[in-house]
């Protein structure tokens, strides 16, 4: 409805049309409110100006006008809220079998994995009409991953996940910006989200070419660096099994239960006795400095792979046996 | 207006004649004199903050960053908006009219502790002279905003003087808050009960309470900062497992209230010069009084809507959301009560009430753009985007500094005992208008566009709104320009003032244009209420034409 | 004003040199210094509450890590500081009670035994601070930390929460200590003032709100005690 008009962005996402719609209404409302109080002005200002012969009329003020125009404006606000507020919780929840792309931000750029394994710095392909993930992280500041044709933003922490979701509906190339400032190059760590038909999506896929899934080289990485020893798919485990874990609840030793997200699977790889299984002894070492950034995210794909029927990435045979859940 | 000739004042002991030379202003206890030392300082610091400014929107006339390196523009539009928070917004009005104004208008010798008056001017101008050093020495590029680690952790420029200057300038924030609690608990003269306190007052007295709890806050904030710099400490950085949105919550906790520090004043000034324009009582009294408390309240509940894309939970998100709807509310029936404040009046139009014209309705599109923020499906989008800084100068420059002016033309004839050359305030004021409508509406639309905040490069389909955007800020400069002139001219050939130029209501104007050092002669017993219209009637006549003594 | 009133007001003045020209009574002047002095400490504990909030925050997440590191504190070089700035109360509520009763020389007295327990208190975090700096548990480059949570012996600390940990302490007893100088300082001033009779039953208005400050620095150290040394202790 809007594309292509001048003074206003692209519309490229499911999620655009609604805060479009939203944003006519709190322009429509204040415009009214806007004209209403300056018509009153004006009006007041040449009605009421000072003439010979007539004074001020002293009143001292309404309390049913005070309430009125207390309660009549705060129930307009409160349709603000909610509108707003239904946008938002839709914003942040993610559909459940969303493409997932992990994102490593750094000063000053954009570096952006796929789940198949293609790689891409400052652009991101993505197709149409599909749910897709971000899974975010820092390498140094904070930083936010805005598509303002997309009507979505997402701080980008160092040291934590962050995740955004969006579904594109229209083919074009749209900004993306960073719009956390982050240093010198801040207006620089800029890039583009390219948006394409399922057909050329596939079509560019099929181009990036020996890309192996996240899911792949974090199950090799699973095995070099050890996890397989404690973390074994049967109870013999000196670490828990960890088949069927992600998006669970987790029991811990302290009493709390948690849910595994990829925070918590992060965090557990790097924080010392973090977040320790009831049961188990805080025997896992921390692997802080060990890991790069882009290595933490494919090893917390792939352990979110583990136990889950089958989807985009399958877990290989080798070593893990899916546990029924 | 007629030939300028020099005028003399007479031998009448006014606070301005009473001892001249260095001393008698650097170690005066007089509340007058101390208001006078800060309208110096923070002009000075508002004409640096704006020079910053005018650079700014010079490089973003052109897409590319073309004028200064990334690194300067950074340094830019932190200490612009470094400068113009702790330096001009936060200490202007108290500092200067809240000063000068509030024992007089509540019938007392001096404030509370007139000493402590004078060590938070020097708590001032000693942070000032840090943030004069901070740039001489190469700047700072934090962002006003200092978030971590970016700040504690990657930037090699002068943050911890920059950090020392503000913690300074707040605590001289701090102790004026307290000063005027007390005066105004204390000090009120036999009759001057709570009722029959101005606005102004009552606006005050809420804007130091938030001075006195709010601001220790960010100053320990910014001292942990500093620490972390100098000593590697790990409290906010999270590669030393620190938490970076701790920062954000501890900042914001203070830095929100600080934007009801700076327009809760302005709102006190709106209400004492529509009343005097209007030749009427405010609408609803009490009402008015109970909005600046709840502002000053319900202000400290609110700050994580500076953070909705922070980080933060779903949940804390969307009950920061619903409470800054809360807070919206007293100052929307403010608005209403100036405007049926106008039903039934006798309106003329000296320049103070065409200021308080231009901030009723900036203010309204500033507050209504809040809403915007405060809406958490628009937020996503908006934030940190132009949209943001457009409702922040809405409120702070539409509503604040307008504010500011209309005040300083409407006590101008109070403190320094000359009027104002009224074509050319009248001339000012419209300038100020035009240029800040063209400067910051079309932010507005940027914001919505997508164009990120502190950007020194950006698409090239964002020019055409930035090209109009430094077009009003050179008129805007204009604006500000005159009044600092004509002032001046002022003060050697404007007609003398009486001591009421505009039988306007309050104790202020029962005394000498210049007041004298001990304000009274007696000590007034009230018994009146704050706005006695009724009593005294219109606007003298020949209000254009200079008051021959 | 009546002509009388105004002479009332003028032998107030003259009864009492100390009142000052902006303050129509004596009793407005001591309200409005009492008042203000409350305000102070109102801001005082916002100042502090950001320190206590950083260390409920991270107490919270870093639960194991922090009751470690609390138990290297020497638990009676606190509990001893604690009782002497218990003490120093007391002394300061005797100074103010001879200043009351006019006791020149007792309220002298009770002001220089007030300093010494401060000066008390301030050696003891002398005596702690360099036995952290022994241990290398001061934050910064040479800082090591090797320890396990009390709840879990074989869980191994993880020495940057410890790190965090100390920061928070030397900052909050810092701030503290800092506060207590600028006291001790103050009290210094009003002890010999006080020896040259500055202070009567008609004026003590500064002994009283220094006491004021003093009582408030007092009740920081009681917060501050358990949070930093007594978590975990009964593991």
């Amino acid at each position: 409805m809007f594309s292509r008009m001048p003074f206003w962005p692209d519309a490229a996402s499911t999620t655009a049309s609604q805060v479009d719609a939203l944003y006519l209404f709190l322009v429509m409302v204040s415009a009214i409110m806007t004209a209403l109080i300056f018509t009153t002005l004006v009006v007041f200002a040449v009605r009421f100006r000072k003439q010979r012969g007539q004074s001020a009329e002293q009143i001292e003020g309404s309390h049913t006008l005070e309430i009125t125009w207390s309660v009549l404006p705060f129930t307009v606000f409160l349709s603000f809220f909610v509108w707003g507020a239904v946008i938002f919780f839709q914003e942040r929840t993610p559909p459940q079998d969303a493409t997932e792309v992990y994102t490593v931000a750094k000063q000053w750029m954009w570096k952006f994995e796929h789940a198949e394994g293609q790689r891409e710095i400052n652009e991101l392909h993505v197709p149409t009409g599909r749910d897709v993930k971000m899974i975010m992280t820092s390498q140094d500041v904070i930083h936010s991953f805005y598509v303002p044709a997309f009507r979505i933003k997402q701080d980008v922490l160092p040291g934590r996940y962050t995740t955004a979701w969006f579904r594109a509906t229209k083919p074009g190339t749209y900004h993306l910006f960073c719009s956390q400032y982050c240093g010198t190059q801040h207006s620089g760590m800029i890039g583009w989200v390219i948006v394409m038909d399922p057909r050329d999506y596939q079509a560019w896929m099929a181009t990036g070419g020996g890309n192996q899934p996240m899911t792949a080289t974090g199950q090799s990485l699973f095995a070099q660096f050890g996890c397989a020893t404690c973390h074994r798919s049967d109870t013999q485990g000196r670490g828990p099994s960890l088949a069927g874990l992600y998006n669970n609840p987790v029991l811990l030793e302290d009493g709390r239960t948690v849910v595994a997200d990829e925070n918590y699977i992060r965090e557990s790889i790097l924080q010392l006795g973090a977040k320790v299984v009831k049961g188990f002894k805080p025997i896992m070492p921390t692997f802080q400095g060990q890991l790069s950034d882009e290595q933490l995210n494919a090893l917390v794909a792939y352990v979110k792979s583990l136990g889950q029927p089958a989807a985009e990435a399958q877990p290989s045979a080798a070593g893990m046996v899916t546990a029924a859940q | 207006m007629a030939t300028a000739v020099p005028v003399n004042l007479g031998e009448r002991e006014s606070y301005l004649n009473a001892g001249y030379g260095f001393k008698s202003w650097l170690l005066t206890r007089d509340h007058k004199r101390i208001a006078m030392l800060y309208l110096l300082s923070i002009t000075f610091f508002f004409f640096i903050g704006g020079i910053f400014a005018l650079l700014i929107r010079l490089e973003l006339l052109t897409p590319s960053g073309d004028l200064v390196q990334a690194d300067t523009y950074n340094k830019l539009f932190t200490m612009h908006g470094q400068i113009m928070v702790f330096f001009f917004l936060i200490p202007a009005v108290p500092a200067v009219l809240g000063n000068f104004l509030i024992p007089i208008m509540i019938g007392a010798r001096d404030l509370a502790f007139p000493r402590i008056n004078l060590l938070s001017w020097y708590f001032y101008i000693s942070g000032g002279l840090l943030m004069i050093y901070t740039i001489l020495a190469g700047g700072v590029d934090t962002g006003w905003t200092f978030y971590t680690p970016l700040s504690t952790e990657f930037l090699k420029t002068n943050v911890v003087t920059a950090i020392f200057g503000i913690f300074l300038a707040g605590f001289s924030s701090i102790l004026t808050g307290l000063n005027f609690i007390v005066t105004i608990h204390r000090m009120r003269a036999p009759g001057m009960t709570w009722n029959r306190l101005p606005l102004f007052v009552w606006a005050h007295y809420a804007t130091s309470i938030i001075q006195v709890l709010g601001t220790p806050v960010v100053a320990i904030t910014l001292v942990l900062v500093a620490l972390e710099r100098l000593l590697h400490l790990g409290i906010f950085d999270p590669s030393l497992g620190g938490d970076p949105l701790l920062f954000q919550h501890l900042f914001w906790f203070y830095s929100h209230p600080a934007v009801y520090i700076m327009i809760l004043p302005g709102m006190g000034i709106v209400s004492e010069i529509v009343c005097c324009f209007s030749r009427k009582r405010i609408f609803g009294y009490q009402a008015m009084a109970v909005a600046v408390l709840g502002i000053a309240v319900l202000g400290f509940l609110v700050w994580a809507h500076h953070m909705f894309v922070a980080g933060i939970s779903v949940y804390s998100a969307l009950i920061f959301s619903l409470l800054s709807y809360f807070v919206a509310l007293p100052s929307a029936v403010k608005v209403f009560n100036w405007t049926a404040t106008m039903y039934k009046g006798s309106i003329t139009y000296q320049t103070p009430m065409l200021y308080a014209f231009g901030f009723i309705g900036l203010f309204t599109i500033g507050g209504l753009t809040g809403l915007f923020l405060a809406c958490l499906g628009m937020d996503v989008h908006v934030h940190d985007t132009y949209f943001v800084v457009a409702h922040f100068h809405y409120v702070m420059v539409g509503g604040m500094v307008v504010a500011y002016l209309g005040g300083m033309h409407f006590w101008w004839p109070k403190i320094s005992g000359r009027m104002y050359p009224e074509a050319w305030g009248k001339l000012a004021a419209l300038i100020v208008f035009i240029g800040f409508n063209l400067t910051f509406f079309p932010q507005f639309i940027l914001g919505y566009m997508g164009m990120p905040r502190r950007y020194h490069a950006y698409p090239p389909e964002f020019q055409i709104l930035n090209v109009l955007s430094t077009a009003g800020a050179t008129i805007l400069a204009v604006g500000y320009l005159l009044p600092m002139v004509y002032f001046v001219w002022s003060m050697r050939y404007g007609p003398p003032a009486p001591a009421n130029p505009w039988n306007a209501a309050g104790l202020e104007w029962q005394v000498p244009s210049p007041p004298p050092t001990a304000n009274f002669e007696e000590q007034p017993v009230v018994t009146w209420e704050a706005y006695n219209y009724a009593e005294l009637g219109e606007l003298p006549e020949n209000q254009e034409v200079p008051v021959v003594r | 004003m009546s002509a009388d009133q105004t002479l009332a007001l003028g032998a107030q003045a003259h009864d009492n040199p100390a009142l000052q020209h902006h303050f129509s009574t004596a009793e407005q002047q001591r309200n409005s210094a009492s008042l203000g002095m409350w305000l102070f400490l109102g801001q005082e504990v916002m100042f502090f509450g950001g320190m206590f909030c950083a260390y409920l925050v991270y107490r919270y997440k870093y639960f194991g890590d922090f009751g470690s590191a609390s138990q290297t504190l020497d638990i009676r070089w606190g509990a001893l500081n604690t009782a002497v700035l218990i003490c120093s109360s007391l002394t300061v509520v005797l100074a103010v009670r001879a200043a009351q009763l006019g006791k020149r020389k007792a309220l002298t007295a009770w002001l220089l035994l007030t300093i010494l327990l401060g000066l008390v208190f301030l050696g003891i975090k002398g005596i702690e601070y360099a036995e952290k700096f022994e241990k290398h548990h001061v934050p910064g480059p040479s800082f090591t930390y090797h320890g396990t949570v009390p709840s879990h012996p074989d869980q191994p600390v993880d020495p940057r929460h410890a790190e965090i940990y100390f920061s928070l302490y030397f900052a909050m007893t810092g701030m503290h200590a800092l506060h207590m100088i600028v006291g001790v300082g103050l009290f210094s001033l009003l002890a010999f003032w006080a020896w040259r009779g500055k202070y009567s039953p008609n004026y003590y208005t500064p002994i009283e709100n220094a006491g004021l400050y003093w009582h408030f620095v007092d009740i920081v150290w009681i917060y501050l005690f358990p949070l930093l040394y007594l978590i975990d202790r009964h593991r």
